[in-house]
């Protein structure tokens, strides 16, 4: 069973090996070989997941050693792989969502030329990203962390041809090279720290670690997941980034890539366990981010944007849950593996509404859609349910279940927590019907575009509505089917360990305040755009609202920070170079030049001036022979 | 009896010199270190050598002294006699009348020259004073087999080497010699006729050279030859002397003899005009 | 007298040399300054025999004056080139030596 681990990374590496060398004669085929490919991985995925239920609790856990990629004395790096639980539960996530979104991309990109191009980037990134979650060192995560961050670059770029793609691929990347910094610092802590990057052995040696080396290695952990989980500073990339296609949105910036982050801090469990300031600064961060995006998502008219606050938004509940320790990473991956079913079904239905519209984005043109695309609308309204924690549906439970970890975490801390997941919930609750509102109800909105082609919204091709049917099944009872006698508690607890905690208030009256602020959310949502129509043109809006609308400045931060601050610094850097560092080296030269200059006068080639010359030297020779002899 | 000579001087010599040879010293040495500065300071290079040649001589007195007599003889034969000949030669090529500038051309030179040499002089001078030179064994044992007997030995024996080589360098001297001072003739010798067409297309110089001198008093090689309004003909004097500046002019002097003439037959033509009118 | 006087003079003699070659600039005089150097050195050589009291000091002046004899005609043979080529026997006439 374990030799079958290495096919799951195979598969969809062939598929990109062949779809990205074999050339045009593959264009007709090029997408089917790609879904398929995409689809063997599911398939072994899922067998590997029926051996391991199979098992008892604690012998679940598979490896398979490829071979030695870096044998050299004191410094070992395997190419090996481990499935665990995590592992597993990571697997069926990206391989199954990855299999629909590549169904989905089948209709989507039906009319691009380049396809086949599309779907081997698309193999490639499953390919890295199953090599992220399944390698059993650091060393090996890093490629598949670097491969993921390159099937990222390459798919938001994807149109390349409009510069706000090619642009936003640029940033994405740029970005995500500052984490990727800090991954590879924390890998190489690592080495100087326990000698060794692989799982076991570094987890295992954390106990007998000090703590600010642990701290380190763990605030640099969480930096590499700020990086690619868009996180509070490094989140600036993830809204330009839907910028790409819709699937790829869907896919790598929703539901699979962005978690990588969640991903290295529950693996890395043991190290945050051994580390609370870099748990209490995780949780910080998550905390600010889930605001962050839960405040960008309200402001933006674009969809995929708005939806893209909202993964900002939801992924920081994750890395919030996970700074929160063992009782909290069951929920984080909970959350993730939810968020991954209603937000990967959001995205496509956002982009089932674009296709119908054509590419069209801002909501504000939209309006009274749900008559026009009724499976759209059923999908991702039921998508919206659950991701505003409707009871019963799948964020009801995850999301719910942090919320309750976090007033768990006890103290003023665990009220601060508690209460910015409580407002995140009604923030989401507001923006997340805004959007409903503004997209499928109200009046009709879409106007005749400058060529006088009056949109003509339609549903979309069963290749796509299907993968949104089947995701909004995940939406609505993956949580209760996790939830429902801890199943998932007990599925991951022999991997992440699990902890009761107990909020200071009982769990039933988290559950109602949940309730109640989401109940408020929604009103507020539901005054501002259900009531009244919605205006074509934004109107100018409050301060909030403008900065909202930038992403609250976050560009602009990084601009005057980061860029007129290293503009500063390379011009101060220029000017030393240019006066010191080149005074001293052309200072030098022409000193030596004007020396040479006066010892070239006492080369006047007068012989007898060099016989002079010599001749002094012979009474020096004379005198210092004397002296020698005199001491 | 000379034999005998040398036998008491050489005894003599052992830690202190005769009164003779002390005299000796004292004049014939001032006299070297004049003759030594006058070949530096000398203008002409025939006075710089013949100063040379003395002082020379006076240094070969100084070995005949010091029982070195072989090296005397050789000093006075090869030195004075084939070298400073040598240097004669060459002087009388370059020019023996040609004086040269004593004025220093280069910026330093001289007050460096000096300054050096005063240093160097006074730091040998220092460097023998305070050497332990308080040995002084005399030749008296070496030379009893007779000087040149005893310097054959060494040279046959001990130094038979460097005397081969010595033998190979003179050679090589000789050949470069030769070879520097050698010019291969490249080519034709021109006949007369040639040189005859050859000036008649350059058309400069169409008649033969005009002989030099002026007059039966002056027919002297190195005197121009005048033309007919009195300036000097410089193409008249060989290349070799016209190369030398060595041209002497005598345009001068002989308009001054030929205005002393007219006056004298003026004086003498006024002096007949009385006796003939006496005469009357 | 002491005959280390000899040496004194030979020094003497020897420092006017140098100085002699330093000072002129006709290439002959030059040349005889050598010489003169030369039999400066000879003087002391002699002097030094005798006061060691072996002839290997003699040697040396000899040899001295065999090298001297060949490098007057080779010196010479130059100084007769260099007058034929520049018409001149100044050496600082010949200073191509320089940038």
């Amino acid at each position: 069973m374990e030799n079958l681990i290495a096919l799951l990374v195979a598969a969809p590496l062939l598929g990109a090996a062949v779809l990205l060398c074999g050339g045009r004669r593959l264009d007709a085929v090029g997408h089917l070989i790609g879904t398929a490919l995409a689809s063997v991985s599911f398939v072994i995925g899922a067998i590997l997941f029926a051996d391991m239920l199979g098992k008892d609790a604690e012998h679940r856990a598979m490896a398979q050693h490829l071979f030695s990629w870096i044998p050299v004395e004191g410094f070992q790096a395997d190419v090996a792989f481990q499935l665990d639980q995590l592992s597993m539960t990571f697997v069926l996530l990206i391989t199954g969502v990855g299999s629909l979104i590549h169904l989905y991309s089948i209709g989507y990109m039906e009319h691009d030329e380049r396809r086949r191009r599309f779907f081997g980037y698309l193999n490639l990134f499953l390919a890295a990203m199953l090599l992220l979650v399944l390698a059993d060192n650091y060393l090996l995560l890093y490629v598949g962390w670097e491969g993921v961050g390159l099937a990222s670059y390459l798919l938001i770029g994807f149109w390349q041809h409009k510069p706000s793609a090619a642009t936003a691929a640029k940033k994405a990347f740029l970005v995500n090279r500052v984490g990727d910094m800090g991954l590879s610092i924390a890998i190489m802590l690592m080495f100087t720290t326990f000698g060794t990057f692989a799982f076991g052995p570094v987890l295992e040696a954390t106990g007998e670690t000090g703590e600010g080396k642990l701290t380190a290695i763990a605030l640099m952990l969480l930096l590499a997941a700020c990086g690619k989980s868009a996180q509070v500073p490094l989140q600036s990339w993830l809204g330009d980034a839907m910028e790409g296609p819709t699937p790829v949105s869907a896919l790598i910036h929703a539901a699979t890539m962005v978690t990588a982050g969640v991903y290295l801090i529950v693996r890395s469990a043991d190290i945050f366990n051994a580390a609370p300031d870099a748990q209490l600064v995780t949780t910080v961060v998550g905390a600010v981010t889930l605001l962050f995006g839960a405040i960008v998502g309200c402001a933006k008219d674009d969809i995929k944007k708005a939806l893209a606050g909202s993964t900002m938004s939801q992924i920081g509940y994750m890395i919030l849950a996970a700074g929160l320790g063992p009782i909290g990473y069951v929920f984080a991956i909970m959350h993730l593996v939810t968020h991954g079913f209603f937000k990967a079904g959001l995205f496509l239905g956002a982009g089932s509404v674009m296709h119908g519209m054509n590419d069209e984005v801002d909501m504000r043109k939209y309006g009274g859609l749900r008559k026009y695309m009724p499976v759209t609308f059923v999908t991702f309204g039921l998508g919206y349910l659950a991701i505003i924690g409707f009871p019963g549906l799948s964020g009801f439970f995850s999301k719910d279940k942090i919320i309750e970890a976090a007033f768990a975490k006890g103290g003023t801390e665990g009220w601060i927590l508690g209460s910015v997941a409580l407002l995140g919930a009604a923030i989401t609750a507001y923006y997340m019907t805004r959007v409903m509102l503004m997209t499928f109800f109200g009046e009709k909105r879409w106007q005749p575009d400058e060529n006088g082609h009056e949109p003509h919204p339609h549903e979309s091709p069963r290749s796509m509505t299907i993968p949104m049917i089947v995701l909004a099944f995940g939406s609505v009872f993956a949580g209760g089917f996790f939830s429902i006698g801890d199943r998932f508690v007990h599925w991951l607890e022999p991997v992440t360990e699990h902890a009761h905690g107990h909020p200071p208030v009982s769990a039933t009256t988290v559950t109602l305040a949940t309730m109640v602020v989401l109940v408020i959310g929604v009103a507020l949502a539901y005054v501002q755009y259900g009531r009244r129509p919605v205006p074509v043109v934004a109107p100018r809006g409050s301060v909030l609202t403008r900065a909202a609308r930038r992403d609250l400045l976050q560009d602009d931060f990084n601009h005057v920070v980061l860029v007129r601050g290293g503009e500063h610094l390379t011009r101060s850097l220029v000017y030393v170079d240019h006066t010191l560092v080149d005074g001293v080296v052309n200072g030098t030269a022409a000193s030596m030049g004007g020396l040479s200059g006066r010892l070239r006068k006492l080369q006047n080639g007068y012989a007898r001036s060099y016989a002079v010359s010599m001749f002094g030297g012979a009474a020096i020779l004379i005198a210092a022979t004397l002296l020698m002899r005199a001491v | 009896m000379s034999a005998q000579l040398a036998a008491h001087s050489t005894s003599l010599a052992a830690y202190s010199t005769s009164t003779g040879e002390a005299f000796q010293f004292w004049i014939l040495g001032t006299v070297a270190v004049i003759g030594a500065l006058c070949t530096v300071f000398m203008k002409k290079a025939v006075h710089s050598a013949l100063c040379l040649a003395g002082t020379m001589i006076i240094l070969a007195v100084f070995y005949l002294a010091n029982g070195a007599y072989f090296l005397g003889i050789v000093q006075v034969v090869v030195y004075t006699g084939a070298i400073m000949m040598l240097f004669l030669f060459v002087v009388m090529l370059v020019g023996v009348t040609a004086a040269d500038s004593l004025k220093e051309t280069i910026k330093g030179q001289r007050w460096l020259a000096l300054l050096c040499g005063l240093g160097f002089g006074i730091l040998l001078c220092a460097g023998i004073g305070n050497a332990s030179l308080s040995e002084f064994n005399g030749l008296a044992q070496a030379n009893s087999g007779g000087n040149v007997e005893g310097l054959a030995a060494l040279i046959f024996t001990k130094y038979v080497f460097a005397f081969e080589i010595t033998g190979a360098l003179l050679i090589t001297a000789a050949v470069g010699a030769m070879v520097l001072t050698h010019r291969e003739r490249t080519e034709r010798a021109k006949t007369q006729r040639e040189l005859a067409e050859e000036r008649v297309r350059a058309n400069k110089q169409l008649p033969p050279l005009p002989a030099p001198g002026v007059y039966a008093r002056h027919n002297a090689v190195d005197i121009a030859g005048l033309l007919p309004d009195g300036t000097p003909s410089e193409l008249t004097v060989i290349k070799t002397l016209r190369d030398r500046g060595q041209i002497r002019d005598v345009s001068n002097e002989a308009i001054k003899d030929l205005k002393a003439l007219e006056q004298r037959s003026e004086e003498r033509l006024g002096r007949e005009e009385r006796e003939e009118e006496a005469a009357k | 007298m002491n005959p280390v006087n000899y040496l004194y003079l030979a020094a003497l003699l020897f420092t006017i040399g140098a100085t002699g070659v330093l000072i002129r600039r006709n290439a002959i005089v030059v040349f005889m300054c050598i010489e003169l150097m030369l039999n400066a050195c000879n003087l002391a050589f002699v002097a030094f025999s005798r006061m060691h009291g072996n002839l290997d000091g003699q040697i040396i002046a000899f040899f001295t004056m065999v090298v001297a004899a060949a490098e007057v005609v080779v010196g010479l043979a130059i100084i007769v080139s260099l007058f034929r080529s520049r018409h001149s026997a100044s050496v600082d006439d010949a200073s191509l030596m320089k940038l």
